[in-house]
């Protein structure tokens, strides 16, 4: 495998970083309060821990050395009172961390919701729906994470390290210089092992994912696999990557292994140095040798402190990579809004007028669309043909505002889109998708989707339309029966008719059929189109195929060939006159058959 | 520990075998690093007594014995001090013996380095332990796939296997690293800080033990609690991020359908949800630290003073108390490692028993190929490409088959196809077309009967030559993440440059891969839209050529493809179909008039078969399928 994508965040980026703190710092304003009582509180918390250390060297220097066990008892009885109020605040402490760190998760994740619902289609397309989802889930958790873990660990041991540095120089500064030498090790070992670490773990993730790249293949390609005898082929392939994969996870575990002894070492070395030096110190009389026991103490607390601040540390780029990608999410803003005043047609009659509209995606070379225009009459079916990339599903776009056009106008109900109010124009609108999406429910929460208030007559009505009356009279509970997210539980042409149903339930003036014909069989499609015809009868009816069955009955035909108009008519027209209509109903159906 | 676990484990420890050397060198220096680790505090201890001791030898007069001077004390009234003296080691007059003292913290530093040499060389070994076995067991897995038998993978969700043999191993290698290094380090350490503790003091030692249980239960008592809302926030996780891959996939829907607020609410709703879940979690989950601290605090407090009582007694010295102090504190670390790391090791092995109960799945029996190999392998296998291909000529007989053992499916069908024929298989969509390519192609063996390959029955011959003669090309078009090269060279091994441009031209797939701008090079990921899915199939098709089999497998059934696309399918499958015996999934008109024979399939099982005009006459299924399917396709 070359270099894999991850490689250009190879090292840490201080652009990242303070996309992260920019994120957290907006989020975190409106609990400025609780976040500095978290800090406070964990403040005391590490300084009565390193306290405790401080009155051991008391009992040694007053109650040992004098012989005062009473001494040795009362500041017995005070260390644990102080252990006792330390663990209350830390609860506490705790208790806000949590509170604060959920609440920016939550919000982050409405924010996040609400801008997604404003996007235009081409936002939508800009960061994939599958990338939207993550970020508004798995991304927001991650930040979560981070927030949580820093709220508590990461400030209890900076305050750890930083005060017991504070007091390690009170109790003795000639030892401190050890610590001054202890610390930046320390720190220095951990910065090199992650420098070493986390761009292998990179090239791990990225070997992982190729072996279960080969195995998906493995597993779904396996009828070609056998058939083609290419099982040795595979199994080579596969041996490679899981060669590679564990050189690599090898690699970073011995880096491992010899980390964490470097780190002990370091720690032990420290505490024998301080009593080495210490023990010169206390002979001299200029230290009292139960501070040299604290000493080591506190040392102890502030290594210790040093590792977990790394463990932290370690969160950190992934957190980073997720507050990039969300502010990425949050600074995009919606390219079609609502006009400031929008305006309202005179008659919701139905009717499209497109005006010599062009169209391209942002980005691409070529337009979909040029100087495209057209009327949709009240009342008539209108088809529209083309092959794929023709411009067919754009056209759809247009009309419901997914985006704007980059020339001339389109018109609904006799006024133009960008000076509507978008859910005036969709409630107008019964649009029937070309991917049929169902959502979680049963088939009744499905049609109501479209027709709240629909009743069960009405539900049943528009399935009869639909010709899905059969199969789900057929399903166990019937309108209640249960629908997965999806719809993965029903097959494609059942899907395609309950989402025709879907749209029957809005009623509305004018009617958008994506290409959703397309798993039908021609007779149930034939029945289909005689349905509609008959319950659409006022409105207007836009109809996308591939098909050449599906849109010969209809009242207009328009052909789409790369983007522009081929031709307007009815089949026998277009037969008779269209050379790129006749050419998909040969090829369709057949020589011969097209006259 | 269940049956089922032990055999685990077994298993396990038989993956484990060959390493079994570097196992024991392994534990053997893990044992000696934790050693060396714990006798550290005490020697350091050691060491602060020689200080101490030094000190208080130089506070009393020179030139009286050690004796003499207790006594003097305890006749000035300080019994106490006379007591703790009386234990040490003293010697009037002398100050801190700092030979004597360097020595024992050289002794400790070297025993420090030589316990993290030890550990480290621990960790080095079984980095490469647990790394070869996980290596060893994924090749098993992966080698295991292809034995199995296609009924292991149509009966259940591909997802299924996926994760069984992604994550589980996964799992599996998080525990044996994991396992072999850290648990066995914690382990150790507890032990030998136990053994230490007890030697400097029983008393100190079982009231630090007397911790242990506390901790534990303090810390599953929180786990229990906190369970609850830890399965609340996982719940409404799932139900919050189901709703936003809902509103998020059927955006288009949620806004033309005004239900934009509706679903805005519900997500506020089970945000909210979420929130009081999460928090909750989090908050009594994040107590265990505190009170674990706690309890580490009582211990280190009751030492402190407990220990300094008994050296001012002089029942122990200030060294003891220092090294106990050090133990308690490296303690309860591991301890509540121990915790965790059982935690993974029990997922571990539940991970391993799927592993291991996927390899003991059984699997396709062998074949061995036992009628005249050489003939039938040369007739049949070596196809050049510049060759005209060889028809061949497939007999079913009397052929029986089920997938289930009651559910009776295919049953005593016979169907001759000479070599150049087409034989068109029809039916409504799950009626079950696919049985009949899973049997010519040997994906499953028949119950009954026999087919025959130019004469020869297929169990006198190896699977591999079976399909060696056939080519297919399905509707669900298959291609692995490689170049479009690659994929089209899939079709036969060791194909030139020439052979794949000859074959895509073949295919009608030429026009297209030029047009690319990477070609011939372009990249084929899940995630890529360069190439529509009618273009994949002409890939497909381009590789079947390039296979130049002498039988083939076709389906026409195309969705979603435009109709350029679909014209150059057509004619693709077309001239595949010249001068080679085809088995044709029939969607269109043409095809299944000009087939010799016509398979007629409903509900999984083959009713009718024969002639188009034969069928159109005495086959009623036949007769309403091309009504409802076929016939309107000349009206036009």
């Amino acid at each position: 495998m070359p270099s894999h994508p991850g490689g250009r965040h190879r090292r840490f980026s201080t652009r990242g970083w303070l996309v992260l703190t920019k994120l957290l710092r907006a989020y975190l304003r409106p609990h400025t309060g609780q976040v500095l009582l978290v800090v406070l509180l964990l403040s005391v918390q590490a300084a009565g821990g390193l306290y405790l250390p401080n009155l051991n060297a008391d009992i040694i220097n007053r109650g040992v050395l004098d012989g005062d066990t009473a001494y040795i008892w009362r500041t017995g009885g005070l260390m644990l009172g102080i252990a006792l109020a330390l663990s209350t605040v830390s609860v506490i402490a705790i208790y806000w961390a949590a509170r604060v760190s959920m609440t920016v998760g939550a919000s982050l994740r409405a924010t996040i919701y609400q801008r997604v619902q404003r996007f235009s289609a081409r936002e939508i397309n800009q960061f994939g729906t599958a990338s939207l989802i993550t970020r508004n889930t798995n991304d927001v958790q991650q930040v979560q994470a981070f927030l949580q873990v820093a709220l508590t660990l990461l400030v209890i041991a900076l305050v750890t390290s930083v005060g017991g540095v504070v007091m390690a120089i009170r109790e003795g500064a000639a030892l401190s210089v050890l610590l001054m030498v202890a610390v930046p090790v320390m720190a220095l070992i951990i910065a090199v092992m992650l420098a070493a670490v986390v761009p292998l773990f990179r090239s791990i993730q990225s070997k992982v994912d190729r072996i279960n790249q080969l195995l998906r293949e493995q597993i779904s390609g396996i009828r070609v696999i056998r058939a083609f005898l290419r099982t040795a082929t595979e199994q080579g392939r596969f041996q490679l990557a899981n060669f590679e994969l564990t050189r690599t996870s090898l690699r970073a575990n011995r880096i491992f292994a010899v980390t964490s002894p470097v780190l002990v070492i370091v720690l032990n070395l420290s505490a024998v140095g301080i009593i080495w030096f210490g023990g010169h110190l206390v002979s001299r009389g200029s230290m009292p040798i139960g501070n040299l026991l604290a000493f080591v103490t506190y040392i102890l607390q502030i290594l210790l402190a040093v590792i977990t601040a790394v463990t932290v540390i370690i969160l950190i780029p992934r957190a980073v990579a997720s507050a990039e990608r969300i502010t990425q999410v949050l600074s995009t803003v919606p390219t079609v809004a609502d006009p400031a005043q929008p305006g309202r047609p005179a008659h919701v009659t139905g009717a499209v007028e497109f005006r010599n509209v062009s169209f391209a995606y942002p980005g691409a070379a070529a337009p979909v669309l040029t100087g495209v225009t057209f009327t949709l009459w009240p009342g008539q079916t209108s088809a529209i043909i083309g092959g794929t990339g023709s411009g067919k599903t754009t056209l759809l776009s247009l009309i419901l505002r997914f985006f704007d056009p980059a020339g001339g106008a389109v018109l609904v109900n006799g006024l133009d889109v960008r000076k509507q109010s978008a859910e005036e124009l969709w409630s107008g609108v019964g649009l029937v998708p070309q991917q049929a999406f169902l959502f979680g429910g049963t088939v009744a929460s499905n049609l109501r989707f479209a027709g709240p208030h629909a009743t069960d007559t009405d539900l049943w009505r528009a399935l009869g339309v639909a010709q899905a009356l059969d199969f789900v009279a057929s399903m166990p509970g019937q309108l209640d029966a249960s629908v997965d997210q999806g719809g993965t539980n029903l097959s494609g042409g059942q899907r395609q008719r309950l989402s025709i149903a879907r749209a029957l339930l809005t009623h509305a003036q004018l009617y958008l059929f994506d290409d959703c014909f397309s798993a039908l069989d021609p007779a149930t499609d034939a029945r289909l189109q005689a349905a509609l015809r008959a319950e659409t009868r006022s409105a207007t009816v836009v109809i996308v195929a591939q098909r050449a069955s599906t849109v010969m009955r209809a009242d207009q035909i328009i052909v789409l060939d790369a983007g522009q108009i081929a031709g307007v008519g009815t089949h026998r027209q277009l037969l008779a006159a269209c050379e790129p209509y006749r050419e998909i109903v040969t090829s369709q159906l057949g020589e011969g058959t097209a006259a | 520990m269940s049956a089922g676990s032990r055999d685990t484990v077994r298993l396990l420890m038989s993956r484990l075998r060959p390493d079994r050397l570097r196992l024991a060198a392994g534990t053997l220096l893990g044992v000696a690093s934790a050693a060396l680790f714990v006798t550290g505090p005490k020697i350091l201890g050691h060491a602060t007594d020689i200080l101490f001791a030094g000190l208080v030898s130089r506070s009393l007069p020179a030139g009286v014995t050690k004796a003499q001077a207790i006594a003097g004390l305890r006749a000035h009234g300080h019994g106490q001090l006379a007591t703790m003296f009386s234990a040490m080691d003293i010697t009037p007059g002398h100050g801190v013996d700092f030979a004597r003292f360097g020595r024992t913290l050289g002794l400790a530093a070297v025993l420090y380095l030589c316990g993290a040499g030890f550990s480290w060389a621990q960790g080095y070994l079984m980095a490469g332990v647990a790394q070869r076995t996980v290596y060893g067991m994924r090749e098993a897995v992966e080698a295991k796939l292809a034995r199995l038998p296609l009924r292991y993978f149509d009966s259940r969700p591909h997802g299924e296997i996926l994760g069984l043999v992604t994550n589980d191993i996964d799992n599996l290698n998080t525990t044996l690293q994991q396992g072999l290094n850290q648990l066995l380090t914690s382990v150790l350490t507890v032990l030998g800080i136990l053994v230490m503790m007890f030697w400097i003091s029983p008393l100190l030692a079982t009231i630090s033990l007397a911790i242990i249980p506390l901790s534990i239960g303090l810390t599953s008592g929180i786990a229990r609690r906190s369970k609850a809302h830890f399965i609340a926030q996982w719940h409404w996780t799932a139900r919050l991020n189901g709703l936003v891959e809902e509103s998020h996939t059927g955006h288009a829907l949620v806004s033309v359908f005004g239900q934009r607020r509706p679903m805005s609410e519900d997500f506020s709703h089970r945000n909210d949800q979420l929130y009081q879940a999460g928090f909750r979690a989090e908050f009594l989950s994040g107590t265990v630290q505190p009170a674990v601290q706690f309890l580490g605090n009582l211990n280190y407090v009751v030492i402190a003073a407990l220990g300094g009582y008994r050296v001012a007694t002089g029942v122990f010295t200030l060294g003891d108390v220092q090294a106990f102090i050090q133990y308690s504190r490296q303690f309860t670390t591991p301890v509540s490692q121990i915790a965790s790391q059982l935690n993974q090791l029990q997922s571990g092995l539940a991970s391993a028993q799927r592993v291991f109960d996927f390899l003991a799945m059984p699997e396709e029996p062998v074949v061995h190929d036992t009628a005249v190999p050489e003939r039938i392998g040369d007739e049949l296998g070596g196809s050049a490409p510049a060759r005209l291909p060889v028809a061949y000529r497939v007999d079913l007989e009397r052929v029986s088959f089920r997938y289930e053992a009651e559910t009776p499916l295919i049953e005593d069908f016979t169907l001759h196809a000479a070599p150049g024929q087409t034989v068109a298989i029809v039916g409504p969509t799950g009626a079950g077309k696919t049985t009949v390519v899973n049997l010519l192609m040997r994906f499953y063996e028949i119950d009954g009967g026999r087919i025959l390959l130019n004469g020869t029955d297929y169990r006198s011959l190896g699977r591999d030559q079976v399909r060696r003669c056939f080519g297919m090309v399905l509707q669900d078009t298959w291609l692995f993440a490689g170049t479009i090269r690659e994929n089209i060279a899939y079709g036969r091994d060791g194909a030139s440059e020439e052979d794949v441009i000859a074959a895509a031209r073949a295919a009608q797939a030429e026009p297209f891969i030029r047009a690319l701008p990477q070609g011939y090079d372009t990249v084929l990921d899940p995630d890529t839209s360069a190439v529509s899915s009618g273009q994949k199939q002409l890939l497909t098709i381009a590789r079947a050529f390039l296979a130049n089999p002498g039988i083939l497998i076709l389906d026409e059934a195309t969705s979603n493809v435009d109709t350029r696309t679909e014209a150059a399918i057509q004619r693709g499958m077309a001239r595949l179909r010249r001068g080679r015996t085809s088995f044709v999934i029939a969607h269109r008109l043409s095809t299944v008039r000009n087939a010799d024979t016509i398979v007629v399939m409903s509900a999984g099982r083959i009713v009718e078969q024969g002639g188009h005009d034969q069928l159109l006459h005495d086959g009623t299924v036949y007769r309403d399928l091309y009504n409802s399917q076929f016939a309107q396709q000349p009206a036009w």
